[in-house]
């Protein structure tokens, strides 16, 4: 099954590519109100909003409008999933998966929910919805434990709203231009995330169009972040001597006050 | 107020850590302890990655320590010899308790060997210093054995060492390796539960060394004063969780709230100190305690590789 979707997914572009001959099918014009998320001293998240236009083909709007599905993803983890456990009374870390291959962000947004959309093998080719995310986990672990684990990974995350999905999330107007709020939390991990934008009808995905946004740290924080990891020792020298001059400062001061 | 946290990750709102910085301060210059088995647990109540509370703690009880070491020099309160003694044990603890962090670390069992720890820790050292305190306080009547036996000054396992010192300040003649060992283990508590340690210290140094009262306080803020400079240090290069604008926002609360507290602690019985003391670390014990018990909020964490 896991392999099977494994292999799913290495064939998604050719399957695209066979749904979607540019001449018949509408094309997908997408674009996103910020390529660039910039992380600075007051963030405390942001909210994205994915658009675009539907180009059909010969400039008709057809009668049935096309479904649209928006898919943010972050750069993907390898993480260790630990399970606490009531042992003699305590509650402890007893077992735990390996996942090659977590999204570290993953929110989706469409017209209609998922479920009436594309049917479960469509939806693991593209990896629609949080419960065809594809985590690689290690193996070693029977069937029950790895959905068990793959539920509380995406339960977890969705409420440190890391993973979300928007059964309503796209509005489509006119049939011809969508778009689409994702909210990103301030807690969000860096990097470079794709926004994936699919036209699906009839259970197909007929068309897809990616871009890219990168997320970054800027300004004083970036700064902060770059010194904490490249240069550590000078870094924490500069914590103590900080956190020594402003306890002397205090100290002084007090002391000239009250003293 | 919210304020983005670079080495966190995340926003908060920056009044909530000045305050959490302040009331630990005032204790810190009441009572001579770090304050860091208040902050610590907190900031990671309050969402903070454990990691990083641990470290910006740690670099934040540096900036409290100064202004309180400096008060209670005033007052020659500090012995720098005994200090210095204490201090040597507790970087070689700090060094082998980072080894032992990382071992526990890539177990998965850090968390519950910290709640384990800070549990038996407070709740032996917590119920000692409140049956002390109540005695002193006339609350509890002393026991038949206290009263036949008046308070020993020396410890007899301590008195056998050898290689005694004479530590003027401190009013002792006894070997330096007692005050060694007790930094030692203080310094492997410090890298381990994110803790000045001064819980552990200021008991010891006044019922198992038996050192003069007025030079507990300002040597215990000396040892953490240093002790916890080379623990940043050591997160900054290994863990890369110190957070300066975490640490920042606790110290500006801090220090002005330890101002305070020395200024409080002059006016009031050195037993009702302890008292509160006493109550304060049973009552973290308690929660600690609770929170290994109850069923946890979340079942799963995750761990980046």
């Amino acid at each position: 099954m896991r392999c099977s979707r494994g292999l799913l997914a290495l064939l998604a572009p050719l399957a695209l590519g066979q749904a979607a001959p540019p001449a018949e099918e509408p094309r997908l014009v997408p674009d996103v109100s910020q390529r660039q998320v910039e992380i600075r001293y007051r963030f405390s998240g942001a909210e994205l909003l994915l658009f675009g236009a539907i180009l059909y083909p010969g400039g008709r709007t057809p009668d049935a409008v096309p479904d649209v599905a928006v898919v943010l993803k972050g750069p993907l983890q390898r993480i260790v999933l630990r399970e606490k456990q009531k042992v003699a009374g305590i509650w402890m870390n007893v077992e735990r998966v390996r996942f090659r291959s977590a999204p570290s962000f993953y929110a989706v947004a469409s017209s209609r929910p998922l479920a009436q959309l594309v049917d479960e093998r469509t939806a693991a080719i593209y990896e629609l919805g949080l419960n065809n995310l594809q985590l690689s986990p290690g193996g070693g672990a029977s069937a029950d434990t790895l959905h068990r684990f793959e539920q509380g990974l995406i339960d977890l995350r969705q409420r440190n709203q890391l993973y979300a999905e928007y059964p309503h999330g796209v509005e489509i107007s006119e049939g011809v231009l969508y778009r689409a709020r994702i909210v990103i939390p301030a807690q969000v991990p860096v990097g470079t995330y794709t926004a994936e934008t699919f036209l699906i009808r009839g259970g197909r995905v007929i068309a897809g169009a990616a871009r890219e946004i990168r997320i970054e740290k800027l300004g004083f924080e970036g700064f902060i972040a770059q010194a904490a990891e490249h240069w550590s020792l000078s870094y924490g020298l500069i914590c103590v001597a900080l956190s020594l001059l402003l306890g002397w400062g205090a100290s002084a001061f007090f002391q000239r006050r009250y003293g | 107020m919210d304020i983005y946290l670079p080495i966190a990750g995340l926003s908060v709102n920056a009044l909530v850590i000045v305050g959490l910085g302040g009331l630990v301060g005032l204790l810190t210059g009441m009572v001579g302890v770090g304050g860091g088995f208040l902050t610590t647990p907190i900031l990671i109540f309050y969402g903070i990655p454990p990691p990083v509370a641990v470290a910006s703690a740690t670099t934040q009880i540096t900036g409290t320590s100064i202004s309180g070491v400096l008060a209670h020099r005033r007052r020659k309160g500090v012995d720098v010899q005994m200090g210095a003694v204490i201090i040597a044990g507790g970087v070689i603890g700090s060094i082998l308790g980072g080894f032992l962090f990382r071992l526990l670390q890539n177990s998965g069992q850090i968390d519950t060997v910290i709640s384990i720890l800070y549990v038996l820790l407070l709740t032996s050292i917590g119920g000692m210093m409140a049956k002390e305190a109540a005695t002193a306080l006339d609350i509890l009547k002393p026991s038949k054995k206290a009263q036949a036996r008046p308070a020993r000054r020396h410890n007899p396992i301590i008195a056998m060492l050898p290689f005694r010192w004479r530590f003027y300040r401190s009013g002792l003649y006894i070997s330096p390796l007692a005050p060694l060992l007790l930094g030692f283990v203080t310094g492997l508590l410090t890298v381990l539960l994110g803790v000045g340690g001064g819980f552990v210290m200021v008991p010891a140094m006044i019922y198992l060394l038996g050192m003069s009262a007025q030079v507990v306080v300002g040597t215990s803020l000396l040892q953490i004063l240093f002790v916890t400079a080379a623990t940043t240090i050591v997160h900054a290069t290994t863990t890369r969780s110190v957070d300066i604008v975490l640490a920042g926002l606790l110290l500006l609360g801090s220090v002005i709230g330890a101002q305070y507290g020395a200024r409080f602690a002059q006016k009031m019985k050195p037993e009702l100190l302890r008292m509160i003391l006493a109550i304060v670390v049973l009552g973290v014990a308690f929660r600690m305690a609770l929170q290994l018990a109850w069923r946890p909020e979340e079942i799963y964490t995750v761990q980046m590789l």
